[in-house]
């Protein structure tokens, strides 16, 4: 479950405030999604949440099952339960796909004290997962990110996350660079971990991706705070408007 | 914020725990006098009682020694070093040339075993080691057990210390000793010729692949003593061998000399692969002791259709001045260079190669990966050239660097020289850093910085760890992560 009470940001070396007065509760089994123009910090409030230091809290606080995390660095996070699926995932130059995501689960399971996978379990889960998600068994062998097309590495966040199996899942703008083919693989990738011991929150600017990823709750997110909260039905109402009635709102 | 994790940083980094192989090991030792003159070296020949020539030999070159001038122009900057305030020759007391391994110091052994090095060749006939590298181990001055030489034998390889081979083997030390790396080479070079104490010798007859790994570790121990170690491998015509060489040294406050001289001499269609993990003592986060790495190496390409291959992983010593080279006079000949160079604290680096092309249809390729990290100085520095005679030669060269952090620099210096109209050398070259963004997308996935800088590291050294023997490949893996630590700030 994702807490965030009266959070207030600003960039670490520069006086500009992102994030003002932001509260928004994400239970264990919902689905969120976080809807609002550019610039409206949606991004920021993924990276303050997963820890990157560009960041500085100036006020209120950010608490994942009843605990507060501004006082964990991004590792920390990360093995509390913490994903993020980048906007823009990063290109890491000789580092085999394989090679990363055993890395990154070994040093999770180290975190919590359990046994790492030997070798031929942890091949067989991510074949397997790499399987529902249409990823082809070559791409495994291939640096992480490097040369793929937009589409494959939003794949690849999401087998990251399924191999992974977070408490807290964030999507950030997901859908963005995807055809409707990949979408719809992205999505059932992201429902199939749909869980009631996990939250899940989903930022987008469009609509679109909703229609595939259904949310229990959809927030308008606008200059810096939330503005709007209600269900689905406010996602479609959004695409008929526009922002621009928040826009006006929050000003 | 940043200043206070900086100093934490550095801190941790002197740890012991960063230089694992700090420590010192006591044992007697016997020592010739401080100083170097003519007594001295003939002291050393008479230590290894050797014939008149060699002695000769070496008087001439410390002759010659006395005329010449340290080379000052790599990117490296050091004190003065006072040549008759050094050892030149120390010797473990208890080990005057042990016939077996019961015979070898206990504590010797000891020192071995914690360096993680098998000298014992039952265990590794028993399985603890699933692959059998035959080691020759130099501790200070003197080579104090090789093994599997018997088996070595059979298939007529001649594996042994130097030392040896001079009373063993005296018409190929003869032939061969200084013919690629003259007595007059440069200044570091002719005063391993007049002090060298031991090192390895290695003869592969024709048409044989030898049939292990051949391993040599090198320990300096002594304070204030000087290694000069020289290394001879010689591959006679369509024979094969690989060699290994790794070294470490103790944790102390002064700086040590090493300064060895290799060379290596490929008959027709021979080949010799030449792999060093180096890992001597970097001295401390500001700069205090650590090892001075001035060493000559060069292989000969002497035969048509010959290869030699240098791979090595730098990651110690205070500064590092070293160029392993090769010749390529065989028609057809190939060479081949690559590298990852490590520099953390304030480790100084010039180290690069030389392709020298003689021959017809020569080839040679050239990868260097520079990491510099916190106030280090990492400079590649290599020639590739072209005679008159080396119609068609082919050259490509890669040079990355890698920085970490804000503090250390990278340097690329390339040299490219061609007489012949028909040489096609390319060079590519890229410098980068370690992005935030990769940082935090792996931090992200779980892994600690240091992990995440590890594993970048890795990934951007990948093409040349691939060249490297798979057990050494998995060593050099673990040592640029311990050679990192503190890196992140």
């Amino acid at each position: 479950m994702l807490e965030i009470r009266n959070l207030a940001v600003k960039l670490a070396d520069e006086d500009k405030q992102i994030i003002n007065g932001l509260s928004l509760t994400v239970k264990n089994g919902e689905v969120a999604a976080i809807m609002g123009p550019n610039g409206s910090g949606k991004s920021t409030l993924s990276y303050v949440v997963s820890g990157k230091e560009d960041y500085e809290v100036t006020g209120g606080d950010i608490l994942i099952d009843g605990e507060s995390v501004l006082e964990m660095d991004a590792t920390e996070r990360a093995n509390n339960g913490l994903f993020l699926a980048f906007q823009y995932p990063i290109e890491i130059p000789g580092v085999a796909t394989m090679t990363f995501l055993k890395a990154a689960l070994n040093a999770q399971a180290r975190a919590r004290g359990e046994k790492e996978l030997q070798t031929p379990e942890f091949m067989k889960r991510v074949r397997e997962a790499a399987k529902k998600l249409g990823i082809d068994q070559d791409m495994l062998k291939r640096p992480l990110n490097v040369g793929f097309s937009g589409g494959e590495k939003k794949r690849m966040e999401i087998l990251q996350m399924a191999l992974l199996q977070p408490k807290l899942a964030i999507l950030d703008e997901t859908d963005s660079g995807l055809d409707i083919d990949a979408l719809r693989i992205v999505a059932d990738g992201v429902n199939a971990l749909r869980a009631p011991d996990r939250a899940i929150l989903v930022i987008t600017h469009y609509q679109r991706l909703l229609d595939y990823i259904k949310p229990d709750t959809v927030h308008v997110m606008a200059r810096g705070r939330i503005v709007k909260t209600g269900g689905p039905e406010l996602a479609l109402e959004l695409e008929k408007h526009g922002y621009r009635d928040f826009v006006g709102e929050a000003a | 914020m940043a200043a206070v994790k900086e100093t934490v940083d550095r801190v941790k980094a002197i740890d012991v725990d960063a230089y694992k192989y700090g420590f010192v090991t006591e044992i007697e030792s016997e020592k010739a006098p401080k100083g170097l003159n003519e007594d001295i070296v003939r002291f050393i020949s008479g230590k290894k009682n050797e014939p008149e020539w060699m002695t000769q030999w070496r008087l001439d070159a410390y002759r010659r020694w006395l005329t010449m001038r340290e080379p000052k122009w790599a990117r490296v900057d050091y004190p003065p070093i006072d040549f008759q305030d050094l050892y030149y020759y120390s010797a473990p007391k208890s080990a005057p040339g042990p016939k077996s391994l019961d015979e070898v110091d206990p504590e010797l052994l000891r020192t071995y075993e914690k360096l993680g090095i098998p000298l014992r060749e039952q265990e590794i006939l028993a399985g603890v080691q699933t692959s059998k590298v035959a080691v020759d181990a130099v501790f200070d001055s003197v080579s104090v057990a090789t093994t599997f030489k018997e088996e070595l034998a059979r298939a007529g390889v001649i594996f042994c210390p130097i030392s040896e081979a001079i009373h063993a083997h005296p018409e190929l030390v003869r032939r061969y000793l200084g013919s690629v790396v003259p007595v007059t080479d440069n200044f570091y070079a002719t005063l391993n010729s007049a002090v060298f104490s031991d090192g390895s010798f290695v003869y592969i007859p024709p048409g044989v692949r030898c049939p292990m790994e051949l391993s040599t570790y090198f320990r300096i121990n002594e304070r204030n003593t000087g290694q000069f170690e020289r290394t001879l491998i010689i591959a006679d015509k369509g024979s094969y061998v690989s060699y290994l060489e790794g070294c470490t040294a103790p944790q102390r406050d002064e700086n040590q000399l090493h300064a060895a001289v290799v060379e290596l001499i490929a008959l027709d269609d021979a080949e010799i692969k030449y792999s060093t993990v180096q890992n001597w003592y970097p001295g401390d986060s500001e700069g205090r002791g650590g090892i001075y790495n001035f060493v000559t190496k060069r292989g000969d390409c002497r035969g048509p259709r010959s290869k030699i291959s240098w791979t090595q992983v730098e990651t110690g010593s205070a500064i590092t001045w070293k160029y392993p080279s090769c010749i390529l006079r065989g028609d057809e000949s190939r060479g081949e260079f690559y590298s990852i160079a490590i520099s953390n604290g304030r480790q100084q680096v010039d180290s690069g190669t030389k392709m020298i092309h003689l021959g017809r249809n020569t080839t040679s390729r050239i990868i260097s990966k520079g990491i510099s990290a916190g106030r280090s100085n990492n400079t590649y520095r290599g020639l590739v050239s072209a005679h008159r005679k080396a119609t068609n030669a082919r050259n490509f060269t890669n040079c990355d660097s890698l920085l970490i952090g804000h503090d250390c620099g990278a340097h690329t210096v390339p040299y490219i020289e061609s007489k012949n109209a028909t040489a096609v050398f390319e060079h590519e070259a890229t410098t980068s850093k370690i992005s935030e963004d990769q940082l935090f997308y792996c931090v992200q996935r779980g892994l600690s910085e240091e992990e995440a800088t590890a594993l970048i590291v890795n990934g951007f050294v990948r093409d040349v760890l691939q060249q490297l023997p798979m057990e050494f490949a998995v060593e050099a893996q673990k040592l640029i992560a311990i050679s990192l630590e503190g890196s992140v700030g």
